[in-house]
């Protein structure tokens, strides 16, 4: 199927989210859409995708105009996406979620089903049981679940918006040979969109780049990375520097900690981490990291061992007695976690002082003078007065920084650059690594194991609530951490 | 006690629950469809006054059931439009409907107070109701039962055996994600909002005309506020939900003779027997006990396990839906 986008526009509010982008896809082929966050991509892929409608333009499709009222209504045209949360059930059954919308009929077939859905398995290589919750599946499987729905459903033309964060290699590397199969095999067209030029080099046959809504160029793969980042930015964005700072002061020693929960136990853990650190922790998600973080936090009740931050014991402190020691604990989730949808940004601040600084009544002046100061100290865009779910997500994650109070000794940070394009996530760290150079520590979770190698003084690897050996950044590789990942030392 | 009464009480719980069985499946509809729909008490009032007003003066049961279904639609209509169009609160609507249906329920049924009129007779299934215990169980019962019976199954099978069922339950799960499968969600919110409020109109029909049959202020009061607990009860199921009317109305007959066997205790600590003992089982449910439990078994009959005591709403219920 040759599909056409014609001239596309859509603008929401006074922002042109796409101002006039026409673009070609031709059947067999793997297209990458790049673009930095907000440059148009996602709201370009949902028209297509019959998700919400063009404002003018024209999509076509073997040359004959489509209008699609729905996702639904375009998958029966042969054109589906896969979202980077995909759109299932959770509390569904695979199956129960693989029926949804399948077919008209009455009374549901479950046998055909599953033996359908085995068998559309079985040739792209995937194995998940039909009988298991959504809710248990990892980010991967839910992914290769939609792929696999939208194939039943007759998709020629399949849209994966950043499919790569939060799934393992092995299934990156699942996902990317069932794509090549579709695409050489089966004649279908793919595209997959993209910040992530590796990725879009070693898969994609042709590269559209997009910025600021509209189209900025397209050259066919593999090509210098330069020229596409010169494309998404309009110049090569410079990298800010790492310094080099001498670590000596122990900040946070943590003696045979032992955390325990239903699903997971973190045995005797030993770690010791100096003022002015960066210390990258990697692994798959729910394997350990993240319990260890909200053990230091607080968060998680610690059964036995000890906890020191700069000498004191804080093993027994729960999450506000850490927050007045200066400690601070950045959660992945921004609004689910981080922030308060309705709240100002004013109000976060004023929420995020230290408790002794705070009194009974709001002495608001002060508080708008602060918080002022930061929105320009972190180049927030927006108003004290603006709510914090106005803001788009890189300026929510720069508010978050924008909440860490002055005496800080150790940050938490939850994946602190997810879903951040190459520009924001190098301001976040521009300001941790002042942080760090103020004598903080910095203990941070990363999916993207580039990130923890660059970024990090030393990494520790977490698989099934294992550590792994502590490795230097400057002496490692993706390729050894990958190894450690799986679980081998 | 001998055999026969036993089995005369047990008969009677059964004959008790049923209006509940049908209310509950009802407000169950609803709110798999994500709409939270609270008027439940007021609703079954005023159906029930009205259900049992037509059917005195048009001297037909059939006729007022419909009325007392049409009521309990209207009803649903208000709290849809409300939550659905003008995306109001739904709590809020909720409460001033009830409040709202026990007052006209009062008012309109003034001249209906203690009236003999027409009720929904028995009836009995040939050979399975001389079945020993089972028979006068089950199978001689008022007609009003086997619809609740039939009115649970059929839920049930809707919800989850069939195409219908599934959008109906991603509206309520995930409004989105149903939306991206093709379903209307706002029209089907409506849709279920209607049908379970026409369902708890009949329920409160039958409790007038079958149960404790004529009129009286406040007759079903109270009722409307135990469905929508059992509602939660059931883990939004119809059959568990079924389960659950018949064992509140078994510990609510367990407490009556309770009270006239044990001197000294007040009647009302044995009234207070069903809520504390739903409030013990919800507790449990919700804790992570079940989890540890589960990591006790085989690990293929875990997920089942948890499926059965794993009790969750609707992650959607009383989320609206904008299409963007």
């Amino acid at each position: 199927m040759h599909v056409e986008l014609q001239n596309i526009r859509k603008h929401f509010g006074s922002v042109k989210a796409n101002d006039g982008i026409s673009l070609t896809f031709e059947p067999g082929r793997i297209y990458g859409l790049l673009g930095e966050n907000g440059a148009g991509k996602s709201t370009l892929m949902k028209i297509l995708a019959g998700f919400q409608p063009a404002d003018s333009g024209h999509i076509l499709l073997d040359g004959q105009p489509a209008h699609f009222a729905n996702p639904a209504a375009a998958l029966r045209a042969g054109i589906g996406m896969v979202y980077q949360d995909p759109l299932d059930f959770p509390p569904f059954t695979v199956l129960e979620n693989f029926l949804l919308g399948k077919d008209r009929r009455l009374a549901l077939d479950f046998r055909a089903a599953s033996a359908e859905l085995k068998h559309l398995m079985g040739r792209y290589g995937f194995e998940i049981d039909p009988q298991a919750n959504i809710q248990s599946l990892s980010l991967g499987e839910r992914q290769q679940l939609e792929l696999v729905r939208l194939l039943a459903g007759g998709g020629r033309l399949l849209i994966l918006d950043e499919p790569t964060t939060g799934i393992s290699a092995e299934q990156k590397d699942a996902l990317f040979a069932s794509m090549r199969h579709m695409a050489r095999q089966e004649d279908r067209t793919l595209i997959l969109v993209s910040h992530k030029l590796d990725e879009v080099q070693e898969l994609c046959d042709h590269a559209y780049v997009l910025r600021a809504g509209g189209f900025a160029g397209e050259h066919p793969l593999p090509c210098d990375n330069n020229l596409l980042v010169e494309k998404m930015f309009g110049q090569v964005p410079r990298r800010s520097p790492r310094p080099a700072l001498p670590l000596e002061t122990n900040l946070l020693e943590l003696q045979q900690v032992t955390v325990r929960t239903p699903r997971l136990t973190l045995q005797n853990i030993n770690l010791t981490i100096r003022a002015g650190e960066v210390f990258g922790l990697a692994g798959l998600e729910g394997n350990g990291q993240e319990l260890l973080m909200q053990a230091i936090a607080g968060l998680a009740p610690i059964a036995s061992g000890r906890l020191l931050l700069a000498g004191r014991d804080i093993t027994r402190h729960a999450y506000h007695q850490t927050l007045a020691d200066g400690v601070a604990y950045i959660a992945a989730g921004r609004l689910e976690e981080g922030l308060v949808a309705g709240l100002s940004l004013t109000e976060h601040i004023i929420l995020s002082a230290p408790r002794v600084k705070q009194t009974f009544f709001i002495r608001w002046e002060g508080a708008r003078r602060v918080t002022a100061e930061r929105i320009q100290a972190y180049e927030v865009v927006g108003t004290p007065q603006s709510n914090a779910d106005q803001l788009s997500g890189g300026n929510q994650q720069r508010l978050l920084f924008a909440m860490l109070n002055p005496d800080l000794k150790l940050a938490l940070l939850n994946q602190p650059t997810r879903g951040l394009d190459v520009r924001s996530a190098d301001y976040i760290w521009e300001t941790l690594y002042r942080r760090r150079a103020e004598g903080a520590a910095i203990l941070f979770i990363s999916p993207d194991l580039d990130e923890v190698i660059e970024r990090s003084d030393r990494i520790a690897v977490f698989s099934g609530g294992q550590m792994s050996r502590i490795v230097k950044a400057s002496q490692t590789s993706a390729e050894e951490l990958g190894h450690l990942i799986g679980g081998r030392q | 006690m001998n055999e026969l009464l036993i089995v005369k009480i047990l008969s009677s719980i059964i004959l008790q629950s049923a209006p509940l069985m049908i209310a509950v499946t009802g407000e169950t509809i609803t709110e798999r469809a994500g709409v939270v729909n609270l008027s439940l008490d007021g609703k079954m009032l005023l159906a029930a006054m009205t259900g049992f007003a037509v059917a005195y003066t048009t001297d037909s049961v059939y006729l007022g059931f419909l009325a007392a279904a049409l009521i309990g639609a209207l009803f649903a209509l208000i709290v849809a439009f409300g939550s659905i169009t003008l995306k109001l609160n739904q709590v809020a609507i909720g409460f001033v409907l009830t409040l709202l249906g026990s007052s006209l329920s009062a008012f309109l049924g003034q001249n209906f107070t203690r009236l003999p009129g027409p009720s929904v007779g028995k009836f009995s299934i040939p050979y399975l109701k001389d079945l020993p215990v089972l028979g006068p169980m089950f199978f001689d019962q008022n007609a009003i039962f086997y619809f609740a019976v039939l009115v649970v199954l059929a839920a049930w099978w809707w919800l989850f055996r069939t195409q219908p069922g599934l959008y109906l339950r991603g509206a309520g799960e995930r409004p989105e994600a149903a939306f991206a499968r093709g379903a209307g969600v706002n029209r089907l919110r409506y849709f279920y909002t209607l049908l379970g409020g026409a369902l708890v109109g009949v329920a409160g029909a039958a409790y007038s005309l079958g149960i404790k049959i004529g009129w009286s202020e406040n007759h079903t009061a109270g009722l409307g506020w135990i469905a929508l607990a059992i509602v939660i009860f059931g883990g939004w199921s119809p059959i568990r939900g079924a389960i659950g009317a018949i064992l509140f109305g078994a510990t609510k007959a367990l407490a009556t003779v309770f009270q006239q066997n044990v001197a000294g205790v007040s009647v009302q600590t044995f009234n207070a027997l069903p809520w504390v003992l739903m409030i013990v089982v919800l507790l449990l449910v919700s804790s992570d006990w079940v989890v540890r439990a589960a990591a006790w078994l085989p690990p293929r009959l875990r997920g089942p396990f948890l499926r059965l005591v794993q009790v969750a709403p609707p992650r959607a219920l009383g989320v609206e839906f904008k299409q963007d």
